[in-house]
């Protein structure tokens, strides 16, 4: 099961994120918190180590970023395919 | 609200029956006679301009339900090859105004104060200008400074735009800006500011080696007290990567592939004149023509593939901000750009000193001036970094047919 904590703790090492992750809610829109395209690489980069997981492409739009509780539900459908 | 009717029945219409590609020739006509003047003195391509709004081509992309005629993305660029063949100045100016208004069509429906602006755009045939070059930021348009600053249901916006390609002849000014006074640099919006509403103070000159006529001048820009509803709320972020981005590589491009056109269209003239001469002989210039033609060929499937997947795309902003899709058009870009600029030397090295010289029927100089833009419009170093990061994260599906 993945946790909303464990989302935060990746954005934290985000460059782009670094000074707001704390402040976040879990729907805030993070581009608008200045996540940008850079930085949204990063982050699929960090979830994909840290999850052991790799996103297909049909993912890679930028909804599926967008808020931390449609990353979380992201990552634990990839998390469930991987382990199917 | 009938202004934009009243508007329309004072201007002389031309009822659009005749194609796009007719009346884009005629305009050519006109661009092609003062192409020379406006890039000696680097003036502002006005009768150009003033052939495209008697024609009716400044409105083509708003839907018919807004009085417009409602033209794809392939259309405007099979027009802005025509232009470009001409005078790539005007040519530029054509594109950029339909890259603007493609952000307008493609993001501001909801927005009624921006669908009375589009009927006004197709009716009063307003030019459209683009800001989003800034002091301190640079080329990066996807990072502001300047910011929205509201008081109740107005705003005020000052910016040092250090380059707004020719604002002082646009009708309207498409602006980046910072969502509010304490948003990230990244949290833009796009400001619509028509020109009697600004105050544009000359900060820099556009004495360059090509592209003179856009008269790409800096610009102090500063509004004050405009209605908030003249700030497309949609993030900026989505109008580059879902209209913009695409519109800029396919419609450059376009204007790119013309001036190649026009360059080999002279290279081959040149060869067929020599081989008429000397018959039996092929000329010395006929394999590099072979070559230059070659490539011309490549760049415009490139640019045709593009467009292709992007009018499949079209209306669907989850493809549109797909990260394949963006590296397909950036790849668009950087390769076209650097193909055009090979092709029109190429099409030089046939034509020899005849192209070299200005006022001869074989003269390059403007067009190799003019082409080398291409690869630093927005640079293709800062595209090859940007397609470098996506690609970290891209899988591809190896198909030759579909994306």
């Amino acid at each position: 099961m993945v946790e909303i904590s464990d989302i935060r703790d990746v954005l934290k090492s985000l460059e782009s994120l670094k000074g707001v992750a704390d402040t976040l809610t879990d729907d805030d829109d993070l581009f608008e918190k200045g996540l940008d395209s850079f930085g949204s690489v990063q982050l699929m980069l960090a979830l994909e180590e840290r999850f052991e997981i790799e996103f297909p492409d049909s993912a890679l739009g930028r909804r599926s970023f967008s808020t931390i509780r449609i990353i979380r539900d992201t990552v634990t459908g990839l998390c469930q395919q991987e382990a199917a | 609200m009938n202004m934009h009717v009243e508007v329309a029945a004072a201007l002389p219409v031309a009822t659009p029956v005749e194609s796009l590609d007719v009346r884009a020739k005629r305009v050519a006509e006109q661009a092609a006679r003062h192409a020379d003047a406006v890039d000696r003195e680097g003036r502002f391509p006005a009768e150009a301009v003033a052939a495209l709004k008697a024609e009716r081509l400044l409105g083509i992309q708003v839907p018919h339900s807004l009085g417009g005629e409602g033209a794809t993305m392939s259309e405007i660029a099979e027009l802005c090859a025509i232009l470009g063949r001409a005078c790539s100045a005007a040519a530029m100016v054509f594109a950029m105004h339909h890259i603007k208004l493609a952000s307008l069509v493609t993001h501001g429906l909801d927005s009624a104060w921006h669908c009375t602006l589009m009927e006004r755009i197709a009716a009063e045939q307003m030019l459209i200008a683009s800001s989003t070059t800034e002091a301190g930021i640079g080329g990066d348009l996807r990072n502001s400074l300047c910011a929205v600053e509201a008081e109740g249901d107005a705003f005020r916006l000052t910016k040092e735009a250090s380059v707004i390609s020719y604002g002082a002849q646009a009708d309207l000014i498409l602006a980046t800006a910072r969502r509010h006074t304490e948003a990230a640099t990244s949290d833009q919006v796009l400001v619509a500011l028509l020109a009697d509403q600004i105050t544009l103070e000359r900060t820099g000159v556009w004495d360059t080696l090509g592209m003179r006529g856009t008269c790409s001048d800096g610009f102090l820009l500063k509004a004050e007290g405009l209605p908030l509803a003249q700030v497309l709320q949609k993030p900026f972020a989505e109008i580059a990567a879902q209209s913009m981005l695409a519109a800029s590589h396919l419609l450059w491009g376009s204007v790119w592939f013309g001036i190649a056109t026009y360059a080999v269209d002279r290279a081959r003239a040149f060869v067929q004149a020599e081989a008429r001469k000397k018959p039996g002989q092929a000329p010395p210039g006929a394999l590099r023509l072979a070559e230059a033609a070659n490539e011309l060929q490549a760049m415009k499937s490139t640019i045709v593939a593009g467009l292709a997947r992007y009018e499949a795309a079209k209306g669907d902003p989850d493809a549109l901000s797909a990260i394949g899709f963006s590296i397909m058009l950036n790849n668009v870009k950087t390769t076209v750009s650097v193909q055009a600029v090979d092709i029109v030397q190429r099409a030089l090295s046939v034509v020899g000193l005849a192209g070299y010289k200005n006022g001869t029927p074989f003269s390059l100089g403007r067009q190799l001036r003019d082409v080398l833009s291409a690869p630093l419009m927005i640079n293709n170093d800062r595209i090859l970094s940007n397609t470098a990061n996506l690609l970290l994260v891209q899988k591809g599906s190896g198909k030759l047919l579909s994306a």
